[in-house]
């Protein structure tokens, strides 16, 4: 098990690599000139070639590769070229509104979607199932941003319930900070919802066709017991595979969901740094989300072994 | 004469299908006295493990339907309700299933589930139920039993599974088991042991079992009464070496008659296996004869038109047919 998670732990690095170089190339994939963007439209073609020289963009690819790589392994992601502040500083100046809104929707959406998809398995058919599958057709086809609107016109305009937009730290109290996050999150959370409840009742559903329910079931055990113990166990490693792998929607979904409620969190860095070709900010929290999902879904591998026996590393 | 333990009177379990209603058992009655093993026998869809599965009601309802009446210390279990049924499950009548293999949970250990029972019904604490579960182990003969009792089911060989099932079935000291083909998915000589065990713990437990099984041999190693089913219907019951000697009805001598015998290609004895013609009929339509007519050898038109009731042939020896007669043979 320890071996294995070494290991494990060791086959992120190439995964890693791989990553940052992608990152790294999005300089040069993508179109327009970094340097003419920064220097301007009254800029002479001298003020650009100075630009591009003092960015370093006039070296070649791999040395400016391996300079990069080594420096974010001495955490040092670059400077801003807008700001001028250091890519880890920003960073750190917008990460507590991104994990707060992260974590509050992946803690909602899997105490809403587990339960949802374990009962519609247990009716299967039944209006409560229709109107669970129902609800994950609108959750995967309404886009993130109608729901978020939609929600704040509804509970922040019309029944003033609730703070159209903006960010109140955690260290402020927790009311004021669930307040603000709450629509976000369930803006956010629908499609995730809608993807864990399906899962859930797709895997319960053949679960509750196994003979070992049968067994349960002939020694008593009450239908709650059999759903959520002898069922939902049995199901587990698909149901948190997809949670990690869902990860994946709820950073694209963060970048809009803060646009949209003025979070001034990592997606609206992102927003910001694309709009003004800010590369090494790009670079750094692009880096950052991807870090984020590979060590997840590396910690969800390890997981599998909490709910299934037969998994043996 | 007190009631018998189980008393199942005129069993109908339908289900309903797209075309439409299958009676998978159709009007049978039994009874089994404490301490007894009756033998339910027959085919493939036949109905017996339906049967075994509505005394639990562990029929999922709809699409099926149970009805008759199925009185069990007097009580009748079709009128209890689901609260009441759970409190006797896995209690006072508890199952053993066919597929050991299947039918424990994967991802639970064996002292969890054998202590499940415990817990529900005798509300131990979860460290009683472990204790309690290691003396089963050892009750049903599983070697090491502080250390397996902290395994799961696939760290266990079939044999030993099917031994975790009987544990978890005794835990509670049940009056009636229900077996339903519990050897059947076991090598012969580990069906040996379990048959063994279930014998020697039936003494031990003092519970009445049924067993369910298409294995003759079986029968004739463990039951004293024998129930054979045919197309959801009772087609005759006699006490097992009764049926052995003279079965009344044509289809449990095909039954009989279809079991090979060890040994015959070596003493130059050696027939041809007989086996039933046909196949078993759709429990569809309603079969207004008999309803083993279309595959007898005997069947006149009287026997298509006209179902045959169960009668007394010999003492405590009934069958249904219309040719069978007192001495055993058919009239031809």
């Amino acid at each position: 098990m320890f071996a294995y998670a070494v290991r494990r732990v060791l086959a992120t690095i190439p995964v890693m690599a791989i990553v940052a170089l992608f990152v790294f190339s999005l300089l040069y994939i993508a179109p327009g000139d970094p340097a003419a963007v920064i220097a301007g439209d009254q800029a002479t073609p001298q003020d650009v070639e100075r630009i591009r020289a003092s960015l370093g963009l006039d070296r070649p690819f791999l040395i400016r590769f391996g300079e990069w790589v080594w420096n974010i392994l001495n955490g040092d992601m670059g400077v801003s070229i807008f700001t001028n502040l250091p890519v880890t500083t920003m960073i750190q100046q917008r990460i507590e509104p991104t994990v707060s809104l992260m974590v509050l929707t992946l803690c909602l959406a899997v105490s809403i979607a587990v339960p949802m998809g374990v009962i519609a398995a247990w009716k299967q058919g039944s209006w409560i199932d229709r109107a669970v599958m129902g609800f994950a057709v609108l959750g995967f086809s309404v886009p993130v941003f109608v729901v978020g609107y939609v929600l704040a016109y509804i509970f922040a305009l019309e029944l003033d319930w609730l703070p159209v937009q903006g960010y109140t730290a955690f260290r402020e109290g927790f009311f004021p900070w669930l307040e603000n996050l709450i629509l976000p999150a369930i803006a956010l959370g629908g499609v995730y919802i809608a993807l864990i409840a399906r899962i859930t009742r797709a895997t319960m559903l053949e679960v509750l066709q196994q003979d070992y329910i049968r067994t349960a079931r002939a020694k008593g055990a009450g239908q709650r017991n059999i759903l959520f113990l002898h069922a939902l166990k049995n199901a587990a490693v698909p149901i948190v595979t997809v949670i990690g792998i869902g990860i994946a929607l709820l950073i694209g979904g963060a970048v809009v969901t803060e646009s949209v409620f003025a979070i001034p969190g990592l997606g609206r860095l992102t927003v910001d740094a694309i709009l003004r070709r800010d590369y090494p900010v790009i670079q750094g929290v692009v880096l950052l989300f991807s870090f984020v999902y590979v060590l997840v879904n590396l910690l969800i591998d390890l997981a599998y072994t909490l709910f299934d026996p037969r998994i043996r590393y | 004469m007190a009631e018998p333990l189980l008393v199942v009177e005129n069993l109908q379990t339908h289900f309903r299908t797209p075309d439409g209603i299958n009676r998978a058992v159709d009007g049978v009655s039994f009874h089994v006295n404490a301490g007894e093993t009756v033998a339910i026998v027959g085919e493939s869809g036949c109905g017996k493990s339906v049967t075994s599965m509505s005394i639990l009601r562990l029929i999922p309802e709809p699409p099926g339907k149970i009805a008759g009446s199925i009185r069990f210390q007097g009580k009748d279990l079709l009128k209890l309700s689901e609260p009441e049924m759970r409190a006797i499950r896995g209690n006072e009548i508890s199952m053993i299933f066919q597929e050991p293999m299947t039918s424990l949970n994967p991802v639970l250990n064996i002292g969890r589930q054998i202590g499940e029972t415990l817990r529900l019904h005798q509300g131990l604490s979860a460290r009683d139920a472990e204790a309690k579960a290691v003396e089963m182990l050892k009750l049903v003969g599983i070697p090491e039993p502080g250390r397996r009792v902290r395994e799961y089911p696939h760290q266990l060989s079939g044999g030993m599974r099917q031994r975790v099932m009987i544990a978890i079935a005794l835990a509670c000291n049940p009056k009636l088991l229900i077996a339903d083909e519990p050897t059947t998915a076991l090598d012969v000589t580990i069906q040996a042991q379990i048959l063994e065990l279930m014998r020697g713990l039936k003494n031990t437990v003092g519970a009445a079992i049924v067993l369910i099984t298409h294995d003759l041999g079986v029968v004739a190693e463990v039951a004293e009464r024998v129930v054979v089913m045919y197309a959801g219907k009772k087609v005759e019951e006699a006490p097992v070496v009764e049926l052995f000697n003279t079965p009344r009805h044509p289809y449990t001598q095909g039954l009989l008659g279809s079991m090979p015998k060890l040994g015959s290609s070596l003493t130059g004895t050696e027939t041809r296996l007989a086996e039933i013609p046909g196949l078993v009929p759709s429990l569809k339509q309603k079969i207004p004869g008999c309803v083993f007519a279309s595959r007898c050898p005997h069947a006149t038109d009287l026997c298509v038109k006209v179902a045959p009731a169960l009668e007394e042939k010999a003492p405590r020896h009934v069958a249904a047919c219309h040719y069978a007669l007192k001495e055993g043979a058919i009239a031809a």
